[in-house]
This record gives C-alpha cells, sequence and structure tokens, in this order.
C-alpha cells in the first residue's frame, strides 16, 4: 500500500493530535471565559476593557493568538482527514442503524457539533476580534481604554446574535462533553482511579463554559449588567 | 404450528461475491419455535429455501456456543441483535414478536470484503496477528512452572483482554469501523505479561501499521465497541495500546 507511515500519518498519531489540539482550545476557552467574565463586576466595562487591552497588547499574547489559531487550525484540519478516512472505511453502509443501543448521540456527532462551532466561530471573530485587532473599536472609556465592551453591548442589542451565541453554546456543551474525557483516553490516561474524576470535570466544565458564556449575551441583551 | 410460534419477515443482504453489487431480498420464516437460536431460524428458512430449488442464505456460523466468532451478522442495527454480551449463535427467537420484520446485514467495513451474502472475510485480522501478536518463544528445556512471578491482577487483566474472540462486532459497531478494540486486547494481553514485554514496542508499532494498511477507520472513542462486544472487552485496552503506541514512538 502506498499509505505514509509514522507516528504523524498513524491512525493513532493522528488521533493524538486531535486531542492535544483540543486540550489546548480548552485552555483557551477557561482563559477566554474568565477574562470575559469581568463584565459581570457590572462596573460600565472599566474593568473588563483593561483586560482586553491586555489581551491585545501583551506581546507574549500576541503570541499566543497565532499559537492558537495555529492550534485550531490543526484540529479542523485533521478532523477532516479522519472524517474522510472513515468514509472510506464503509464504503457500503448499513440500511439500518440503532446507534442510540450502544454510544451517546453527541459521540457520534463530534463533526456535525464542530461544524456549528466553526460557523459560529466565524460570525463572532467578524463580530468582535476582527474590530478588536484591525478595523478599529468605537472610541475609548472613562480610563482611555478602547472600548471593547461598547462592541458588546451594541451587538448583543439584536436578538438573533443573542439567539446564535445561545444555540452555540449548546453545541460546544456538547461537543466538549464528549471531547474532554475522549481527550484523555486517546492519550492513554484511562486510570481506574483517575478516569471517573476526569469524567466529572470534564462534565462540570462542558457545562459550566458554556453556561457562562451563554450569561454574557443574554445578561447585555436583558440589561441586567449596564 | 405449534403454541407459541412465530412468523417473521425477514430482510436480508444478498450479494453473489465481493465484485458484485449487493441488495436486500426478502422471506419469509414461518412456524419459528421461540426456543430457536437465531441460527436455528436461518437453517430451517434455508432448508426451505433447498427444498424448492433456490439458492440458501449463506451465513457463517462454526461453534454454535459463543466462543468461536464466526456468526457475524447485524440484525435490526445491532452487531448480534438486541441483546449484550453474547454472538448470534445464543441470541434466542423469543427477543422477537410474531409478525416483526427482521433485517439481517452483514459486517459492513472496507477491510471486511463480502465473500458471500452474510459472510465477510476477516483475514485482515489475522495478518494484524500475524504482525506482532506472538511472543517468540526460543526452544530448549521446559521451564519450571510459575517460574516467572506475575502479580494477579496483570494476570487477569491480560486473561480479560485475552478472551476476545476476533468476531469482529468492534468494527460492525463502530460508526467508522474502526478495530481499534479488536486490536488492543491483543496488544494487551500480551503486553500486561512479563513473557511479552520483551517484544512489546515492536509488537504495537507493527500491529497499528498493520491496522491502518488494512483500511480500518479511526477511532473516535464513541465506546459502541465495548457496548456490542460479546466478550465484553474493555476500552481501559484502547487506553493503553494509546499509551503503549506512544511511547513506543517516541522511544
Amino acid at each position: 500500500m502506498s499509505k505514509k507511515s509514522g507516528f504523524l500519518y498513524s491512525s493513532i498519531g493522528k488521533k493524538i493530535i486531535m486531542g492535544l489540539t483540543g486540550l489546548f482550545l480548552i485552555a483557551f476557552l477557561l482563559v477566554h471565559c474568565f477574562v470575559n467574565s469581568l463584565i459581570f463586576l457590572n462596573d460600565g466595562g472599566l474593568t473588563f476593557n483593561v483586560g482586553a487591552a491586555f489581551m491585545a497588547t501583551n506581546w507574549l499574547i500576541r503570541f499566543g493568538e497565532i499559537v492558537l489559531f495555529a492550534g485550531l487550525i490543526l484540529h479542523i484540519v485533521q478532523a477532516l482527514v479522519l472524517t474522510l478516512d472513515n468514509k472510506k472505511a464503509r464504503p457500503i453502509g448499513y440500511d439500518q442503524v440503532n446507534g442510540a443501543a450502544n454510544s451517546k448521540w453527541y459521540s457520534r456527532s463530534m463533526g456535525l457539533l464542530g461544524t456549528l462551532l466553526l460557523i459560529f466561530l466565524i460570525i463572532h471573530l467578524a463580530h468582535f476580534w476582527l474590530k478588536s485587532r484591525f478595523t478599529g473599536l468605537p472610541g475609548e472609556d472613562a480610563n482611555g481604554n478602547e472600548n471593547l465592551y461598547k462592541v458588546m453591548q451594541t451587538t448583543f442589542t439584536q436578538m438573533w446574535v443573542v439567539i446564535l451565541y445561545c444555540l452555540s453554546m449548546i453545541s460546544l456543551a456538547y461537543h466538549l462533553m464528549h471531547g474532554f474525557q475522549s481527550a484523555f483516553q486517546t492519550l492513554g490516561l484511562n486510570h481506574k482511579k483517575y478516569t471517573p474524576l476526569i469524567k466529572k470535570i470534564g462534565l462540570i466544565l462542558s457545562i459550566l463554559i458554556p453556561f457562562i458564556f451563554a450569561l454574557m449575551p443574554l445578561a447585555m441583551h436583558f440589561g441586567l449588567i449596564l | 404450528m405449534s403454541h407459541g410460534n412465530m412468523n417473521l419477515t425477514l430482510k436480508v443482504w444478498k450479494q453473489k461475491n465481493k465484485n458484485e453489487k449487493g441488495r436486500f431480498e426478502t422471506y419469509m420464516a414461518k412456524g419459528i419455535s421461540p426456543d430457536m437460536s437465531f441460527l436455528e431460524m436461518f437453517d430451517v428458512v434455508n432448508e426451505q429455501l433447498i427444498n424448492e430449488g433456490k439458492e440458501p442464505i449463506a451465513f457463517d456460523h462454526d461453534c454454535r456456543e459463543g466462543i468461536c466468532g464466526m456468526c457475524s451478522m447485524y440484525i435490526n442495527g445491532r452487531p448480534h441483535g438486541p441483546k449484550e454480551g453474547i454472538t448470534t449463535c445464543q441470541l434466542h427467537m423469543r427477543s422477537f414478536k410474531d409478525g416483526d420484520t427482521i433485517v439481517v446485514e452483514p459486517w459492513r467495513s472496507a477491510a471486511f470484503p463480502v465473500i458471500k451474502d452474510l459472510a465477510v472475510d476477516r483475514s485482515s485480522f489475522d495478518r494484524i496477528m500475524a504482525s506482532g501478536g506472538f511472543v517468540s518463544v526460543n526452544t530448549g528445556n521446559a521451564k519450571d512452572a510459575n517460574n516467572i512471578l506475575i502479580p494477579k491482577d496483570d494476570a487477569d487483566d491480560a486473561f480479560n483482554a485475552a478472551a476476545c474472540i476476533g468476531c469482529g462486532a468492534c468494527v460492525a459497531a463502530c460508526k467508522n469501523s474502526s478495530a481499534m478494540l479488536f486490536v488492543s486486547a491483543k496488544v494487551s494481553q500480551l503486553a500486561l505479561l512479563p513473557q511479552g514485554k520483551i517484544e512489546a514496542k515492536a509488537r504495537v508499532l507493527n500491529m497499528v501499521k498493520q491496522m491502518d494498511e488494512e483500511g480500518f477507520g479511526n477511532c473516535t472513542n464513541t465506546g459502541a465497541c465495548e457496548a456490542e462486544c460479546p466478550k465484553g472487552i474493555s476500552l481501559e485496552n484502547i487506553a493503553r495500546m494509546n499509551r503503549e503506541y506512544l511511547s513506543a514512538s517516541l522511544t
């Protein structure tokens, strides 16, 4: 056969890359979630804008941003490669499949959930990242920091945006519910003592992170924070 | 027809050979006793077909007591049908109701080409075994029994992994046609024991390489294989193989 050999071309190697990039992206989500939660201080976004300015100017963070995009692209490309591999592995499908009998629907739908997240991500980047990094923000706050908070408030006045963000966070929750514990299994970290703990932490993170994220557009849209 | 016997409709995959395109064919199974095994039901249908001068349905079977792993039917969307921890020969007709329509398909995987109807060629598993699923034994005087001490936990884990009968239900159940549960069971049963540790590194590299070359898919940890395995092979074996493969690749 003409298949390329070696770790990176092996099925396990490809899965390990998926797992590592996945965990890296989760680490990013934690930081993102923490910094954005500063809006809940309800101080007109003053503290949040300090955090946003730091994230936008610190050279270590800016370098990290390049690594983050590289990780994200690797995760997406690898997912495509794996999906095509898997399609090839079963050229003629079953007439009847009772998947619910042996596995969770979201563990079988990672590709679909991931695609939804990618569509969301493109819209999300256009909403905030593009403006903050390239097209510029509409003025400064009382402390003289760029006012990203104002952009959030304007964006979340639109109902469809709030709905899109909330639905996307449901996709994220299910994607993480399978992804977090799956990454540990792929890395070979399965142990009778620790796997139940990993699964519990995974479940908590997969619900907590999207929940806090979803609260942001909701709180702003309904005027709970000003 | 005695009391409790059933009449069933079978939708069975018919395919002449590896290269021909297959199709579903419908058969009536009449007067089926609930005490029959699923394979015995097929025997009855086939006898009827032969008497009518028609071609019987080809299917794999051998021991008919759940240890050989030959019977490979995908029944109503699940390998080995609607029960857990059994092979098709251990599935009984009492799991179905009178008037049911049962869809029977072969294992579907590029690495398991159809030989005929429901019988598939699983020699890809044999080639994976030949690539590393063994220990090299240098001949000489026989050693004393229990010469090498083995922790009970390791012996148990190795034994549980060795319970794999190579039926291929893991591949059939997996949405990606991945053979990871099978290969990891075979890697584990040897890697856990001192006799197997010596060749562990080359073994895992070679067996995974062969697995990939045979055209099996990639594991996405859905756990369907473990749920459908007639021998209850654990996902822990897959994690162990991933570990072994990672460390063998890095060193």
